[in-house]
């Protein structure tokens, strides 16, 4: 792959007054890739995001977004980003669209009418044209966000959060229009917390509190937690969670509908932890999951937002 | 940019057209402004009691009275005896004016000598100084044009025939409703410009939507202008009906240049545009601009001189006025609506509004950013 990232910092960090909300990242994105960006709430995603962007100027680090420098050329990498923020930024008193036609205007696209017809009609929004923006439910919100995000093409598409308070349907539907837009050569970076839609990034970014803890795909960021895990299956295995989390070699114990979920850095150290339960309860080896990944990254970050107080 | 500036626009002009509250805002504060103002308030005050104190029983005196009496300003009481006793009465409160005449009043008057005749005025309320002032000026001249005939006819040419001493308080810009209505124009787009800029410009930080937009190509100048034409537009519709309102409701003389006038409204309005603006780059939320902007509009309803004489405040209110843009917009539309300014009269005022917007643009350019927090 000789082709250039889409997105390439290094060290990008930033201080609100005395406490450091972004320490030395670096994160590097290839063309048409998704990647997930992980990690706590207050963890530094969003300033992440609003740097890369140009919202905010960086403290320390430097990077290119699309070949243009971060710190020169925040004019031009604008034109070429979509943006959509955590909270709905569209004018509520405006149409679905008005807002596009506003959008469009902004971004001085040509063929501007028949260009919001097409975004509307592709995002399946032409039924709801006229309804005010601040009418909508979070779904449709959430389509008019990314509606547009999108409209005036960007190369790259930073989304924060984009599926909070969005319903499972709608989630699904949004994440196949991800994957379409990737499939034409977009750059997605996406920050959320759901672990199912990590699951649908092709790599994904783990940060918190302001550092980068892992990257990489999937597999890779399991394999390189060294966590193995255990399923436990049997009589009230689920009860057991809070006892079995203290025993030493044990990381975390969650329960699952009725089994119970083990999972420690060492694999004999968590089978020793779980002997004194194994008459009745069948633990079998299993795979640790992304869930069990985080929380065990988070455990271990030191949690600076405190200590800012 | 002038794509961008112009998409602004057209947003800001769709949002207003569907606030209902900022077209109520824009057609009826005014008139009710206007309204109250101009009639509740600052009506011409009646029966003012005043003190006739003839020390001159001669037929002039009495003439003076009835003249005074059919003004219908004044309730009169007369009395007799010394200067004393209508100083009391006005020490008192019972009386607010007292007019003196003196013993021989009547016999200068006839040899030409222009007699002194003293108003005392009680300043405590200089609202009412002004108008009843004038009508005793009016009530003794009429009362003279009546009297002064056959052998004395002569008196009415030249200087005045006598000669009226007002004490204790003079107040050369006597409010009327003449003088309020041109300075409802400076409170009224104070109101506007000021209160609607800031927390339309708020609006968009609170409401989450300023994110998105500094994410876009526009510049903090295309977002800054975008918003400001639509409220100056705004503002000029506002003129129209507080002018219109004025001429034709209130038949306020309009004696100097409308173009002048107009010129220094445009001045105006751009320096409490650039306030706005600037206030909206201090505060973080709606109701803070709101109170940001009330914090800005009390002293200048209060101290400009719209409210209270400009004169009849102590120094350092005096300073504090000539910091506030509408103390000078309030001069500037007296001075050419009323008394006619024209070119070089209106340069030193103006030319502190001039000095006032760049203070003001600077500040507000160089505070807001394209980037948040």
């Amino acid at each position: 792959m000789s082709k250039a990232p889409a997105i390439s910092v290094r060290g990008l960090t930033k201080r609100f007054g005395p406490r450091t909300v972004v320490d030395h990242v670096d994160l590097t994105v290839m063309p048409g890739r998704i990647c997930g960006f992980l990690g706590p709430n207050g963890s530094g995603k969003t300033t992440t995001l609003r740097m890369i962007c140009g919202l905010l100027i960086p403290d320390a680090g430097e990077g290119e977004v699309l070949g243009l420098d971060l710190s020169t050329k925040r004019r031009a990498i604008k034109h070429q980003i979509g943006y959509m923020t955590q909270k709905f930024g569209l004018f509520s008193d405006l149409s679905i669209a008005e807002n596009l036609e506003f959008i469009a205007r902004v971004y001085r696209l040509d063929r501007r009418k028949e260009r919001v017809a097409e975004t509307l009609e592709k995002l399946g929004l032409t039924s709801r044209a006229d309804q005010l923006a601040g009418k909508l439910s979070g779904g449709w919100k959430q389509r008019l966000a990314l509606a547009a995000a999108v409209m005036h093409e960007p190369k790259i598409l930073l989304l924060d959060e984009p599926t909070a308070g969005v319903d499972p349907q709608a989630r699904r539907e949004f994440w196949d229009q991800i994957h379409a837009l990737a499939a034409e050569g977009m750059t997605v970076l996406v920050s959320t917390h759901y672990m199912d839609e990590a699951e649908r990034c092709h790599e994904i970014a783990y940060i918190a509190y302001g550092v980068m803890l892992a990257r990489g795909t999937i597999g890779e960021v399991i394999a390189g937690s060294g966590l193995s895990a255990l399923q436990g299956e049997g009589p009230s295995a689920d009860r057991l969670a809070a006892e079995i989390e203290q025993r030493p070699g044990v990381a975390m114990a969650a329960p699952f509908g009725t089994s119970l979920h083990v999972c420690g850095p060492d694999p004999v150290a968590l089978r020793a932890a779980v002997e004194p339960w194994a008459d009745r309860i069948n633990f079998t080896p299993a795979e640790p999951s992304l869930e069990d990944v985080f929380i065990h990254l988070m455990r271990g970050a030191t949690d600076n937002s405190v200590e800012a107080r | 940019m002038w794509e961008r500036i112009g998409a602004m626009i057209f947003k800001e002009v769709r949002q207003m057209a569907r606030d209902p509250s900022t077209i109520a805002m824009m057609f009826f504060f005014p008139i009710i402004q206007l309204v109250i103002f101009g009639y509740a308030i600052n009506n011409d005050p009646r029966h003012l009691p005043l003190v006739v104190e003839a020390n001159d029983n001669s037929a002039f005196s009495r003439s003076i009275v009835s003249a005074l009496r059919t003004t219908g300003y004044f309730d009169i009481t007369e009395v007799a005896g010394s200067y004393g006793e209508a100083d009391r009465l006005i020490a008192e409160g019972k009386a607010q004016f007292a007019l003196t005449i003196p013993t021989d009043f009547a016999r200068r008057l006839v040899r030409g000598e222009r007699p002194q005749l003293l108003l005392t005025a009680d300043a405590t309320d200089p609202a009412s100084t002004g108008p009843a002032v004038a009508a005793v000026n009016e009530a003794v001249a009429e009362a003279l044009a009546r009297d002064l005939i056959g052998p004395l006819a002569g008196r009415q040419q030249g200087p005045p025939p006598i000669d009226l001493v007002l004490h204790r308080s003079y107040n050369p810009e006597g409010i009327t409703s003449h003088n309020t209505v041109p300075g409802l124009l400076a409170i009224i787009l104070s109101m506007t410009m000021v209160a609607l800029t800031s927390m339309s410009v708020t609006r968009e930080t609170e409401q989450g939507t300023m994110e998105n937009l500094l994410a876009t190509p526009l510049r903090p100048v295309e977002v800054m202008v975008g918003k400001i034409v639509p409220y100056f537009l705004l503002g000029f519709v506002q003129v129209c009906v507080v002018l219109g309102f004025a001429i034709v409701v209130f038949e306020v003389p309009f004696v100097g240049s409308l173009g002048l006038l107009l010129a220094v409204t445009l001045l105006f309005t751009l320096v409490s545009l650039a306030l706005g603006f600037t206030i909206s780059t201090l505060v973080e939320s709606q109701v803070q601009s709101m109170m940001a902007s009330m914090l800005y509009l009390m002293p200048s309803i209060l101290l400009s001189g719209f409210a209270f004489p400009y004169r009849g405040m102590p120094v350092w209110a005096q300073w504090l006025a000539e910091l506030l843009p509408p103390t000078h917009y309030i001069r500037l539309v007296r001075g050419i609506m009323l008394k006619g300014w024209e070119w070089p009269l209106v340069l030193p005022e103006s030319g502190k509004l001039v000095l006032m917007l760049l203070v003001l643009g600077t500040i507000a350019v160089r505070r807001y950013r394209d980037t948040v927090a």
